[in-house]
């Protein structure tokens, strides 16, 4: 079972709240996809806490583990500062750490994210940190206190995928125990199979679904192809070869001709 | 009947139409002291119900799809139908095509027609979708001239008023939005600019796409143009804030660079009143019917409520304990 920061949890799927039609198709989205971890931003969502607090009840009722994000923070101290307005109002210790680099791109500006994490891990918070798949930086975030590790695969609402599945192996291959969880940049449910497949441990999406024709079907997709990843990952896949192998021995084929 | 309808917004303002049309004594009591300063007063006037299918559900296509023709019939000459162009940048033409599978109602139009329809984007567009169908309205005026049209035929109006109890009155309509204390609403915010650029001339309502909310400049008569609008979870009805300030005056400025030069003659801030499905109820409780929920569509839904909730007041064969028509067929999980 996927285990972050001492949570054991049935589900490989972390789900964004934003941009739906609806939260009533947000709530039908969620339970379809039968995720146990959401996330919620502070900032862009609820206009910082302030009156907002009938989505929050929206999102409590969903009674799901909830992943709070400093999305929309551009330096160390805006992070901070919303991570600690986020731990009052969701009750949490949990904070999924952006710092943005690019207001373009939403690229992690990942001098600020190491150092805010550092900040926030000796604070006490469950720091799950938005990065990219860089080696050096994730060492550096584990450095710091980090205990699971987000890289994206493409930008932030992308929808392209995993553009580069070599630093995606390379990662795996590079932190065998640390939770990795792919965040930002899939599109479909085959490029969450993919990262499943890879051993990624979990995928945290939000555009995908939100903007789908019919969420609902979209979030039960997802849902399906991250149990089907992880369980390819776990059956051990067949490693592609360049020449062709029949599946039934061709030996006797000869007698009757 | 003698009918007391509560809120002088677009919801009170077309539900006492619709009751006057029936023959009602309507008298219509407003908190505030004038039409002004609720979320109608904020709103865009767009009556773009194949435009709003991109997020809405189908109930809100079925339901505003005559409202043009209400508010034309109505208020002859406040209806300009001239549609709606919809355009995206060029490294959001993704979100072009994006848009085009959600909805109907639409033609591509190249940069040629563009230029046809708009003469001042002639050269900043190479492709955008025209719904040829819809229409846009200026809400105040639309609101002063409906309110000046009701008072002219015997509806009474009390401003600066809140009715404690509907003493003599046969049936309520509540039209309060929020202040109704539904405990199933939200307010979802809602920020807006109003700008006059001189240099700038455009017939109908253009969009801009944009990866978090839809943006749109609507014209109003005078090179005026309402820049909109945010949609934030919050019921926070505080100033605008410098986020939402530079994304509206971003798009503004995407679509024409002259919007730079603008003048910024208002800010606004309305809330909007949505049930978890964003979609309008209109509901009967006793001898009160309650309209509610129309979320960012007042315009385009105000129509439809209104004269469900007037059929629904007159209608005395009804049990009076609970009913409730929304239309909404809501897909199943």
């Amino acid at each position: 079972m996927l285990d972050l920061y001492g949570t054991k949890l049935p589900s490989r799927l972390l789900l964004g709240t934003a941009q739906y039609p609806s939260p009533a198709i947000l709530a039908d989205a969620v339970n379809a996809s039968r995720t146990s971890v959401v996330t919620v931003s502070l900032r862009r969502e609820m206009a910082g806490g302030r009156g907002g607090e009938k989505f929050w009840s929206l999102i409590q009722s969903l009674r799901l583990r909830v992943l709070p994000n400093t999305a929309g923070c551009h330096s160390v101290k805006e992070a901070v500062t919303t991570a600690k307005m986020a731990r009052e109002v969701f009750g949490t210790n949990w904070i999924k750490l952006e710092v943005i680099g690019n207001h373009d791109t939403l690229q992690p500006d990942v001098f600020g994210l190491v150092e805010a994490a550092r900040i926030l891990c000796e604070d006490g918070f469950a720091v799950f940190p938005y990065t990219t798949d860089d080696l050096v930086v994730a060492e550096r975030l584990l450095a710091a206190g980090c205990r699971v590790l987000m890289p994206w695969c493409a930008p932030i609402g992308s929808a392209l995928g995993p553009v580069n599945a070599t630093a995606l192996r390379s990662m795996r291959g590079h932190f065998p125990d640390i939770p990795l969880i792919v965040d930002a940049g899939l599109g479909r449910p085959s490029h969450a199979a993919l990262v499943m497949e890879l051993g990624f441990d979990a995928v945290l999406l939000n555009t995908a679904v939100a903007k789908a024709a019919d969420p609902i079907g979209m979030a039960r997709a997802f849902g399906k192809a991250v149990d089907a990843g992880r369980e390819a990952y776990r059956s051990g896949l067949l490693e592609p070869r360049d020449v062709a192998v029949p599946s039934t021995p061709t030996i006797g084929r000869a007698v009757f001709q | 009947m003698r009918v007391l309808v509560k809120g002088a917004g677009v919801t009170g303002l077309t539900a006492a139409f619709e009751l006057a049309a029936r023959g009602a004594a309507v008298t219509v009591v407003e908190t505030r002291h004038s039409l002004g300063g609720n979320a109608s007063w904020m709103a865009g006037g767009m009556l773009a119900p194949w435009c709003e299918r991109e997020s809405a559900e189908q109930p809100v296509l079925d339901l505003g799809r005559d409202a043009a023709d209400w508010w034309d019939a109505v208020l002859p000459g406040h209806v300009t139908r001239a549609g709606t162009l919809v355009m995206a940048m060029p490294r959001d033409a993704g979100e072009l095509d994006r848009f085009a599978s959600r909805t109907s109602g639409y033609r591509r139009v190249d940069e040629d027609e563009i230029a046809l329809l708009e003469p001042d984007l002639a050269g900043r567009f190479d492709r955008g979708l025209f719904f040829p169908g819809e229409a846009h309205l200026d809400p105040r005026r639309a609101m002063a001239a409906l309110h000046e049209k009701l008072a002219g035929s015997g509806v009474e109006f009390r401003f600066g008023v809140d009715a404690k109890d509907m003493a003599g009155f046969e049936r309520q309509i509540d039209c309060t939005g929020m202040a109704a204390g539904d405990e199933r609403l939200r307010g979802v915010r809602g920020e807006m600019l109003i700008l006059h650029a001189p240099e700038i001339s455009l017939s109908r309502p253009v969009r801009l796409l944009h990866p978090r909310f839809p943006l749109y400049l609507a014209p109003r008569a005078g090179h005026y143009f309402m820049v909109g609008a945010t949609m934030i979870e919050s019921l926070s009805s505080g100033p605008v804030t410098a986020r939402s300030m530079m994304e509206l005056l971003n798009a503004a400025y995407s679509v024409h660079p002259a919007f730079g030069e603008a003048a910024i003659v208002e800010t606004g801030v309305g809330i909007r009143p949505a049930f978890p499905d964003n979609l309008p109820r209109v509901e009967r409780q006793g001898k009160t019917v309650a309209i509610n929920g129309l979320y960012r569509h007042g315009f385009l839904l105000g129509p439809a409520m209104a004269r469900r909730a007037a059929a629904m007041a007159f209608d005395h064969g009804k049990p009076a304990e609970h009913a409730d028509e929304t239309d909404c067929q809501r897909r199943s999980a």
